[in-house]
């Protein structure tokens, strides 16, 4: 019994459980605007989106992998940023940089080698990425502008610049979007095209899903072990909790708060490149003056997953799922821009996770003292 | 004897423990009261349930003979109860007299009315020697003024019974004397005040009686005058504390560290912060500069340890010149710092106890391989410093330190920096807002850092702690050393001379 109590007590299962509950809690405010907006329809609609992927068999949850990729790196990203005390609004443009990197050197760079392609087009996307949150980092560090301002403004000028790289070099004017990348460029299946695809007769319809989601699973892992386990972890969240201190230990606090910035940046542009090089059948900048919104979800993914990498693998698979299943609510009697405030209002709440985080455990403590 | 606040057989618990066991606290007319106790003795548990934050689960509090029920802090403002807070409550960017009306502004037609307000304000000063200026902006006056608004925010909702939470940690002894006369010149009028502090040689000066709680048990009640400060130390401690710090002659050696024509820029103007100090100090001595608060402490500590900038001069240690070294080769080159401001520099309020411990010693081989902390290194570190200066916490080294006591988050800095084995240790204000239980202990560290050879500088405000602990003493004023004395050779009077600037020689070195 004392185990069983010191469980539910215990940090992991109240993280958890937190989660969990925002979960819940967005589904049935979900569920009321579904009402809302349609009655008749709203429990067929709702079990649609509880369905996710799954409304589309295996190749569905494919794709559901496919969104997630993207949405793991820039939830890293934010939830980095976050772990040292930065806040990363920046991902949109540390993405889009990434992305337009990625096709342009899989485009383009035709002379390297299969594996060699996109391997290098990945770094690039990094790289940049990283470069695209060096300037705010700088700024943060040395001139103390804070760098929700600065990361705004390098949202909107990567943005553009990506839109106007984009049309310059590597556009394809028939579709209006930018080119297949090269067959050397596209990230291999590694296996994952045996098990996500439905049987269209004789053909298999292949989801999109490739080895991104292995290397992004792979990333996360690893930012788990850079923040908890070494020694530069241990300084950059020194640095986030307490510069002064980090500073009175002899931590370079400045060049920490540009480290942690670049790296967030470069999480952000790998999530980019790893959901663009995906041939064909996969995503396509398009030229649009939308803000990349797999860089906006990193927010919720990361406050959903409460900024533990481990944790921001299952948000972003949830929030990936929850969008899938969203748009197959079109089948019914449902205007898109409803699927849309639906998913959001979920999401935003998911978002709470950090608030019930803090609630949970008052209610489980009180209980337990009511017993004693 | 007329009781105009009693708190009778008060019983509160939280979870775990229970910080208020059967106390009783009354309060006459006229006095001051003062009430005692270590920190965590329950003092602000009690204080809060007066001041209705928390309701008690025994216990009942009358006025004036009379049950009254406290629910929230507007009932105990009804009742005529307010309360100096220990950080102050006030907004920075308004002025005195808008800090004082705020939440009780007089109003005509909506609009604000500030004559009558002032009138009353002026009036108050006048009548309690409280003397502001109502249209200085809060962040332009000192924090003796601060305390004056504080006090008069009170007068000015007419309360009666006046709370003053250690009103004394912020003020230099010169602002101490006057709250005092302040005080006094309270009760005169018929205010009853209630005084908290850990600090017994102000319960001697101005108290008419003590309250002692230990650890949430009430101890008793007794008359001051009577009472000796040994038997209300050993009241609220529970054993005999020595006073004055035991330690041998001082065997000074050579000169560890040495500090030549130092010049600081200041922040605020252009006047310079530090101007043109030197000093030295030797293996097995402790120099202490004493000061007032604000005259270039701070800054001199700030660029000794290399947190701060230099302007001019020269710092030595062990031979080297540090003047232009980072503060981790500083560290490494043997420099301990305890700072000022424990919270802001000495500790990462949100890191375990174990983490914290290690802030300096981290990236040593000892502690990680190949860039892995090692955390079973870690802990058994932890757990050696945990018990060998007896630091005291909820869940061992695992504890988030913003969850343990001030004392306990000092003996942790305490700890790490002295285990560093230093050849120089700098302690700024190590016993700030310590009772007297911790800072017996950090004194003792202190000396025997000292006989172990070390070099030890203190920076203190406390002038008992000046004259106990220290081998020479240096006096610093606006920024200057104006005098290099031994202890045994000066008192405190003149000491507080040199401080106020009033008398200075010319310091040889």
């Amino acid at each position: 019994m004392k185990t069983v109590r010191d469980f539910i007590l215990s940090d992991a299962f109240n993280k958890t459980a937190a989660s969990v509950f925002a979960i819940v809690i967005g589904l049935v405010f979900g569920f009321i605007v579904l009402l809302v907006s349609n009655s008749s329809e709203a429990v067929h609609g709702f079990g649609i989106i509880l369905n996710g992927g799954f409304s589309t068999g295996a190749k569905g949850m494919g794709q559901v992998l496919y969104f997630a990729t993207p949405l793991i790196l820039t939830g890293l990203s934010v939830g980095f940023a976050f772990k040292t005390g930065l806040f990363n609004i920046g991902a949109p443009g540390q993405f889009i940089m990434g992305a337009f990197t990625a096709v342009y050197i899989g485009v383009q760079w035709t002379f390297l080698p299969a594996p060699l392609h996109w391997i290098v087009a990945l770094i690039a996307a990094a790289l940049v990425g990283g470069l695209w949150a060096l300037v705010p980092g700088i700024l943060k560090a040395y001139m103390n502008v804070h760098e929700v301002i600065s990361t705004i403004m390098m949202n909107y000028i990567g943005m553009y610049l990506a839109n106007y790289l984009v049309k310059v070099s590597i556009y394809d004017f028939k579709k209006g979007l930018s080119m297949n990348v090269a067959d050397s460029a596209v990230l291999p299946k590694g296996g994952l095209d045996y098990i996500f695809y439905n049987p269209l007769g004789t053909v298999k319809d292949m989801s999109t899903v490739n080895c991104g989601i292995y290397i992004a699973i792979a990333v996360a892992i690893i930012m788990y072990f850079v923040i908890n386990k070494t020694t530069f972890g241990y300084e950059l969240k020194a640095c986030g909790f307490n510069q002064n201190a980090s500073r009175y230990a002899g931590i370079n606090a400045q060049l920490n708060v540009v480290l942690s910035m670049v790296i967030a940046g470069m999480l952000a542009g790998l999530g980019g490149g790893l959901l663009y090089l995906s041939g064909a059948s996969g995503r396509h900048i398009k030229v649009v003056d939308v803000l990349a919104i797999e860089g906006f979800n990193g927010i919720p993914v990361a406050l959903l997953g409460l900024s533990n990498p481990i944790g921001i693998i299952f948000a972003a698979i949830f929030i990936s799922y929850i969008t899938v299943g969203g748009n197959f609510l079109q089948t019914l009697n449902f205007v898109p821009e409803v699927i849309d405030i639906i998913i959001a209002c979920i999401i935003y709440f998911s978002a709470f996770a950090l608030y019930f985080r803090k609630l949970l455990p008052r209610l489980l403590k009180k209980e337990r003292g009511d017993k004693e | 004897m007329e009781y105009v606040i009693e708190m009778l057989n008060i019983t509160k618990a939280f979870p775990g423990i229970i910080a208020n066991d059967d106390i009783t606290l009354q309060l006459r007319k006229g006095e001051i009261h003062a009430l005692l106790g270590e920190n965590g003795a329950g003092k602000s548990t009690l204080m809060s349930v007066l001041f209705g934050l928390y309701k008690p689960e025994k216990g009942i509090i009358k006025k004036e003979g009379n049950v009254v029920k406290i629910n929230n802090p507007n009932d105990a403002n009804d009742l005529g109860i307010g309360m100096v807070h220990q950080h102050f409550k006030l907004v920075h960017n308004f002025t005195v007299l808008q800090n004082i009306i705020l939440g009780v502004e007089t109003t005509k037609g909506g609009f604000l009315e500030m004559e009558e307000p002032r009138k009353k304000v002026l009036a108050l000063s006048e009548q309690y020697g409280l003397k502001v200026d109502p249209d200085a902006l809060i962040e332009d006056i000192t924090v003796g003024m601060q305390q004056r608004v504080e006090i008069l925010k009170m007068l000015y909702r007419d309360n009666e019974i006046l709370i003053f939470d250690e009103p004394t940690a912020v003020l230099t002894p010169q602002e101490i004397e006057e709250l005092m006369k302040i005080m006094r010149g309270l009760t005169e009028e018929g205010k009853s005040i209630l005084f908290i502090t850990h600090k017994l040689n102000e319960i001697k000066a101005v108290a008419d009686r003590v309250t002692v709680l230990r650890k949430g048990k009430y101890v008793g009640t007794v008359e001051v005058c009577t009472t000796s400060k040994e038997e209300m130390s050993e009241m609220m401690v529970g054993r005999k504390v020595h006073f004055a710090v035991e330690k041998k002659a001082s065997s000074s050696g050579v000169v560890t560290f040495e500090v030549k024509n130092l010049v600081v820029p200041s922040k605020r103007s252009s006047k310079k912060a530090v101007n043109n100090v030197s000093f030295d100090v030797r293996k097995g001595e402790i120099v202490c500069i004493a000061g007032i608060d604000g005259n270039g402490q701070s800054e001199l500590v700030y660029a000794l340890t290399g947190l701060g900038p230099v302007e001019s001069g020269h710092i030595f240690l062990k031979g080297k010149e540090i003047t232009k070294m980072s503060v981790r080769d500083r560290n490494v080159l043997s420099m301990s710092h305890i700072p000022e401001d424990r919270h802001k520099d000495g500790l990462v309020l949100d890191y375990t106890l174990s983490e914290n411990l290690i802030l300096k010693k981290y990236y040593t081989p000892q502690y990680q391989h190949n860039g892995f902390i090692r955390f079973n290194e870690v802990d058994a570190y932890a757990e050696r410093l945990i018990k060998e200066f007896d630091i005291r916490t909820g869940e061992g080294a695992k504890t988030i330190v913003r969850s343990m006591s001030g004392g306990n988050q000092q003996k942790t800095i305490v700890a790490r920096e002295v285990d560093y084995d230093p050849e120089i240790l700098i302690a700024v204000q190590p016993t700030r807002g310590l009772d007297v239980g911790a800072i017996e202990y950090i004194h003792k560290q202190l000396v025997e850092q000292r006989d172990a050879g070390k070099a030890v500088l203190l920076i203190s405000l406390e002038l008992d702690e000046v004259m106990n602990v220290s081998d020479r003493i240096l006096v610093i004023f606006e920024g200057e050393i104006v005098a290099d004395l031994k202890p045994e050779e000066t008192t405190i009077q003149e000491l507080g001379l040199y401080m106020s600037g009033s008398k200075r020689k010319e310091v040889a070195i």
